[in-house]
């Protein structure tokens, strides 16, 4: 090959290629989400059943996204103790950790929700009021009203079924928190365990900033999924925009508007979530 | 029985990883403000030995002695230890998410509970010394390979520590790199730091070190002046390691 062929080749051939490439890489598929999103708000608001079945789904909304939102946050600290733990050469916390990720992700998340809301929550009440009891045997009662005085009727469905999606999501992100960590070179540690500082002071300070931001659009993703995963916390009757939908359907008859207007919703927020997502990734990497 | 002015006495160390010895049964005695060069082929001990001087290794057996105090396996103990040691890594390991003062000023205000004001009043002061304060706000991956190595520096002398450990701080760094850290390294040589240094650069062997160690298969073959193992080595390995490092 020539010097001369070496200079031009790449041009001529970058521009041919940027001109495909754009109509190849071109995102018609957000395109089209975006046309079908339009029709079906058009429909929404001027065609009186949608619009009807949309003002009864609505109300469902400060449930989901009140229920994503606490059992996100929750999540997100059972994942980081459960994933230090994964990493941690302490043979029972390593243990604990491994436990619950693999007994979590090993269960259907339907499942999940009626064990955790059904039977976990009534288990943890039995065994609060034992304690109780037993405190008050032993003649230390003020200290046992509180466990006494707790019921089941004291935790809302509501609140099982955040316990519920917190308890399962950790476990996803426990392993995403782990893969964070271990993506942060060895040398991380050690330069800061040679400068004095602790274990947990080297995890605070130096690996988890790091590796945290390395796992922000892997985080986003589980958000996402979560969001859609609340509409499972319907089965307990908790009244999301999926259980808001059910109810509207089974009064009406109006399957078809319920339901397009409920897919609708759900759609139109892991849309723009996704796109947040690409966003933060975007900018995080440009930044590197 | 300790001498107050050896600094660092290691006893019989041995270290094992798995089935492989990397350190079998070495002994040392380092002087205070002494320099100490460490050199021999890879795989000989060299790092292990340093790694295990701040315990970032277990030794498998043996004992340190650091400045009078011997080293345990007491967590706080050791944080403790290393406070006064400082280490310099073949590849910085510089935090990449702070800025070069963040970098300096991190281990002071967490580890020896400086104030914000005196740990960024040192840490401007050292950067002065490395010949870097220009760069305090930029971040790491700004920086040329000799100048993060600086920067390791005086993150590590920021720290007030009594002994420098060097693990070949040159061995990473492109060659017009490589003699910016080595001067900053003569200057603290001549400043009386303790320093105990693996490396391959034998120019600064000849010119800074007063002791010379040359190791392998994880003993101490010979330990003598730069003098003496560069124009009068005793052991045949000593004189086949370097014929072939100075051939050229």
């Amino acid at each position: 090959m020539t010097e001369q062929h070496l200079i031009i080749e790449p041009i001529i051939g970058e521009n041919e290629k940027s001109a495909k490439d754009r109509l190849r890489n071109f995102p018609w598929w957000f395109l089209a989400l975006i046309f079908i999103a339009i029709g079906v708000f058009f429909v929404i608001s001027s065609n009186e059943e949608y619009n009807a079945a949309f003002i009864f789904i609505k109300i469902g909304l400060a449930i989901t996204l009140k229920t994503t939102l606490i059992a996100y946050a929750i999540a997100i600290v059972f994942g980081l103790l459960a994933g230090l733990g994964r990493i941690s050469k302490n043979i029972f916390f390593n243990n604990l950790a491994r436990l619950y990720v693999e007994l979590i992700r090993g269960i259907p998340i339907l499942v999940l929700i009626f064990f955790i809301a059904l039977v976990g929550v009534p288990s943890l009440v039995n065994g609060l009021n034992s304690i109780g009891e037993w405190l008050s045997s032993a003649g230390i009662s003020p200290l046992s009203k509180p466990f006494l005085a707790i019921t089941n009727q004291d935790i809302s469905m509501n609140a099982r079924a955040i316990i519920a999606l917190a308890v399962t999501y950790g476990a996803y992100l426990a392993e995403i928190f782990r893969a964070g960590i271990q993506s942060i070179g060895k040398g991380q540690m050690e330069a800061a365990r040679s400068l004095g500082m602790s274990y947990g002071q080297a995890m605070r300070y130096i690996i988890l900033p790091q590796a945290i931001r390395n796992v922000l659009p892997a985080l986003g993703n589980d958000f996402v999924a979560m969001v859609k995963d609340s509409s499972l916390v319907s089965v307990l009757a908790v009244r999301d925009i999926t259980q808001v939908a059910r109810l509207y359907a089974g009064s009406t008859f109006r399957f078809r508007e319920a339901y397009v207007t409920l897919a609708v919703m759900y759609l139109t927020m892991t849309v723009m979530l996704s796109l947040i997502v690409q966003v933060v990734e975007r900018r995080l990497r440009s930044n590197d | 029985m300790t001498n107050s002015d050896n600094i660092i006495v290691v006893k019989d160390l041995y270290k094992y990883f798995g089935d492989i010895k990397a350190l079998d049964g070495v002994s040392l005695t380092v002087e205070r403000g002494k320099v100490i060069v460490v050199i021999g082929p890879s795989g000989s001990g060299k790092s292990t030995l340093l790694r295990c001087i701040n315990h970032l290794e277990t030794p498998t057996s043996g004992e340190i002695w650091i400045d009078g105090e011997k080293l345990s396996k007491d967590a706080k103990a050791i944080n403790s230890i290393r406070t006064e040691i400082g280490m310099v890594f073949q590849l910085f390991n510089l935090f990449p998410h702070l800025t070069v003062l963040e970098n300096v000023t991190l281990a002071q205000k967490v580890v020896r509970k400086r104030s914000k004001e005196e740990a960024e009043h040192i840490a401007s002061e050292q950067l002065k010394r490395v010949g870097i304060p220009e760069k305090a706000a930029a971040y790491p991956s700004n920086l040329s390979g000799g100048q993060q190595q600086r920067v390791a520096i005086a993150r590590a002398l920021a720290m007030g520590p009594k002994i420098m450990l060097f693990d070949e701080p040159t061995s990473a760094l492109d060659p017009e790199m490589i003699k910016e850290v080595l001067d900053v390294m003569l200057d603290l040589a001549s400043e009386g730091m303790t320093m105990v240094c693996v490396t391959h650069e034998m120019g600064f062997a000849r010119s800074a070190a007063d002791e010379v160690l040359f190791m392998d298969f994880g003993k101490i073959v010979e330990h003598t002046t730069p003098d003496g193992l560069f124009n009068n080595p005793q052991e045949d390995r000593t004189k086949l390691f370097l014929s072939q490092i100075l051939k050229h």
